[in-house]
């Protein structure tokens, strides 16, 4: 047995995890914690230069590893930092512990210093959240966060720790908890097999059947699964923006993403098609368009591990409540040795989707040409190319994040990292910093917009502490491209606060931190830049691409529309 | 269509907040709420009643499912099941109205629990239309306060919502 200060604990029970590394900022009410951190050398902390930072680190290195990440922050101000990047886990599905200092207990409520309710600001996003009571519920309070946070639908956990908590003077015997029970959660472990049977047997009687695939796929370790499958039936699949590269997109059957800015094979394929196959995806309002309007012909089959996300937008026909991994593999073993009813018409089906591939081919951008800026759709291209498709790639959002996800081939799950549901700018620079720290000798690329940047940049910061070798793409238009585009289409080109009027040298700001920068202008300049920037893994280069303001993403769904309504280019439309 | 909703939950501190602003944050109605322990001391049992067609139902139950402090639940209203209420009602009694309320009082098997020389506080449990009607019947009176409790409920015969 041994005696440990609640302080002492929580570094005990991070190494007792297997925690490698945590992000954070210090303050007040967590000193205890810090002071404890210093003590030890197995959990390494990395100090971010703001705590949003600190969760998207955490986040990223959650997206790309699987395992939860672990942030912690002071009470107050430092809680309220961490806001953004909580919500931005919790949309996303993205497993996080949250540590966060508190005021003494016995000045809670009465408005202290640096007092913050952060349980009551964080409540609609988190999967759970704890306050801690007594110094020996520790370890226990930890581990249900951590188990809560990774198991079935995975989301952040908040555990809020009151300063006297971690008092170094009371110890209290600590006991490294190996498993907890919580008799109100229990995932569901396997989906009901009637209506797997029921689900294959549709597969097997299509005749316009379609995967549709989200990140419910990539976090539940089924991509392997899922291509076995899909092979097998010889159907073709779309994925989600989250659900990119848990089946490979250079394969024949994959038809891209779908959605608002999908691709035009995919969101046709989708409308006419007569079966929707959807797992792990959650018929969200920026795939679907308008529901009512929505796969008119289809039966849908819609597997998650979360029930509530089943038939909350459109109604499942059959719905199938379990783990993407176990279900997909129970469809393989009922498919095995069976013929599809109507190879035929699977056979006409991938002639008209073939068609509508053909139709755009060549005509999903205008390249630049001489004296003309750099089109950003090349610049992707041309990235994808020199890191052969492996490298992670993380996005801010905007413009730029759906050129990366539209031009980038992905082939892999957990390389692309973005910010899919809350779609939060200032996300891509500390989540490719948390991803370089734990994969150093991986290509981690940010590809940003000058706009985002500017929200987390400071972590140049951090990158210089520890020696973070991201690569850092600023597809720079001077604008805030997608709410420019936004306001061309429906606000007669009134660019109301969408440019920027006083845009920093970038390059003499990482210059400043001791980096290295390089300008590019056009397309002579583009590969030997990107040559320079990947040439060293460990060593963080930032390259200011100028890219045409004026480029606008297509296809864009017609808002109010169906799947296959669509904007082709500034000129057409489906 | 109306729905009573009876929930057992981990009788903790902000576990009420949770079910609370679940129905806030996702635009879900409460009508009328009520929440005490349990004869098992880490439980309460919540009832709430609320108002949304088969699809809303299906997502708060799932919401609620979801929430960590939420053990189990039950929709009273999916099969037979006791419904009941208690009111407080505080009502002028002056002159020929002091028998008046009496009386009606009685026609509700209501009881009259406080007597002031000018007012009466009348205790009348039942379902919700019951107290409605009491009200009714009142306002000509004078209706000085109310306290209602919110809906309390249970399944009827062996039906039983525990762990
Ligand atoms: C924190 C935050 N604030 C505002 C927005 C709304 N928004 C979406 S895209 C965008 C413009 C992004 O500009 P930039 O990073 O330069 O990317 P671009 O579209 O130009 O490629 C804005 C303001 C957002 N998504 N996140
Ligand atoms: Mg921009």
């Amino acid at each position: 047995m041994e005696l440990l200060s609640g302080a002492d604990m929580i570094a005990r029970f991070l190494q007792d995890e297997g925690v490698e590394y945590i992000y954070g900022y210090p303050g007040g009410a967590a000193l205890h914690i810090y002071d404890a951190l210093f003590r030890q050398d197995k959990v390494k902390h990395i100090l971010v230069r703001h705590e949003q930072a600190a969760t998207h680190a955490a986040d990223g290195y959650a997206r790309a590893s699987g395992k939860p990440g672990v942030v912690l922050v002071t009470s107050g101000p430092g809680a309220t930092n961490a806001v953004t990047g909580i919500a931005t886990a919790y949309m996303d599905s993205i497993p996080m512990v949250v540590l966060c200092g508190q005021v003494m207990s016995h000045l809670i409520g009465d408005d202290a210093f640096q007092e913050t309710d952060i349980i009551g600001v964080t409540r609609p996003i988190v999967k759970h959240s704890f306050s801690i009571n007594h110094p020996s519920d520790i370890p226990e309070v930890l581990k249900k966060a951590f188990y809560l946070a990774s198991t079935g639908r995975p989301g952040p956990v908040v555990v809020d720790i009151p300063k006297d908590m971690t008092a170094p003077t009371e110890r209290y015997e600590y006991v490294y908890p190996k498993k907890v029970k919580l008799r109100s959660y229990n995932p569901v472990s396997r989906g009901h097999t009637g209506q797997i049977k029921k689900a294959v047997d549709l597969m097997l009687k299509a005749k316009r059947p379609i995967f549709y695939t989200g990140g419910g796929v990539v976090t539940g370790n089924a991509s392997e699964g899922l291509t076995d499958l899909v092979q097998r039936l010889g159907f073709p699949i779309t994925t989600t923006l989250m659900g990119i590269g848990s089946y490979p997109q250079s394969d024949r059957q994959c038809l891209g993403w779908l959605g608002m800015h999908g691709s035009y094979e995919s969101n046709m394929a989708m409308h006419h098609a007569d079966l929707v196959v959807a797992i792990g995806a959650r018929f969200d309002d920026r795939v679907t368009n308008n529901t009512s309007k929505f796969c008119p012909t289809a039966k849908i089959v819609h597997v998650d591990i979360d029930p509530s996300s089943v038939s909350k937008t459109v109604r499942a026909d059959v719905p199938i409540v379990g783990p993407a991994q176990g279900v997909i593999n129970e469809m393989i073993s009922l498919v095995q040795g069976k013929d599809i009813a109507h190879a035929d018409a699977l056979a006409e089906w991938w002639q008209k989707i073939d068609g509508w591939r053909e139709e755009r081919q060549g005509k999903l951008y205008e390249p630049s040409v001489e004296d003309e800026p750099l089109k950003p759709q090349e610049v992707i291209e041309a990235i994808c190319r020199q890191t052969h498709g492996e490298a992670f790639i993380t996005t801010d959002v905007g413009q730029h994040q759906m050129f990366a996800a539209q031009y980038y081939k992905f082939d892999k799950p957990n390389r692309f990292i973005t910010s899919g549901g809350l779609g939060t700018m200032g996300f891509g620079f500390p989540a490719a910093m948390g991803i370089k720290i734990n994969y150093p000798d991986d290509q981690v690329v940010c590809i940003t917009g000058e706009g985002s940047y500017q929200m987390m940049m400071q972590e140049l910061s951090t990158c210089k502490q520890y020696g973070v070798g991201v690569k850092i793409i600023n597809l720079n238009n001077a604008s805030l491209g997608m709410v420019r585009q936004w306001q061309d289409l429906n606000y007669k080109s009134r660019h109301a606060h969408s440019y920027m009027e006083s845009l920093p040298d970038f390059q003499k700001l990482t210059e400043a931190y001791g980096f290295t920068a390089l300008r590019v202008d056009t397309n002579e300049e583009l590969e030997p830049a990107l040559e320079r920037m990947l040439a060293d893994k460990h060593e963080l280069v930032f390259l200011d691409i100028y890219v045409d303001p004026r480029e606008h993403v297509y296809p864009m769904q017609v808002p109010l529309g169906s799947m296959r309504d669509m904007l082709l280019s500034k000129t057409e439309r489906t | 269509m109306r729905h009573i909703i009876s929930i057992l939950m981990e009788n903790e501190p902000g576990a009420l907040s949770r079910v609370v602003g679940l129905f806030a944050q996702r635009n879900y109605n409460i009508e009328t709420l009520n929440v005490a322990p349990t004869e098992d001391p880490t439980l309460s049992r919540l009832t709430v009643t609320t108002v949304g067609d088969d699809r809303v139902i299906e997502q708060i139950t799932k919401h609620l499912n979801k929430l960590i402090d939420v053990v189990k639940l039950v929709d009273l209203t999916e099969g037979n099941h006791i419904e009941r209420e208690l009111m407080l009602v505080k009502v002028k009694a002056l002159g020929a109205a002091r028998d008046e309320v009496k009386r009606t009082a009685d026609i509700f098997r209501a009881q009259v629990v406080d007597v002031t020389p000018s007012l009466y506080t009348v205790q009348i449990t039942g379902d919700a239309g019951k107290l409605d009607a009491f009200l009714q019947a009142m306002a000509p009176v004078g209706i000085l306060e109310v306290a209602r409790t919110g809906v309390s409920g249970i399944a009827r015969g062996d039906k039983v919502l525990s762990l």
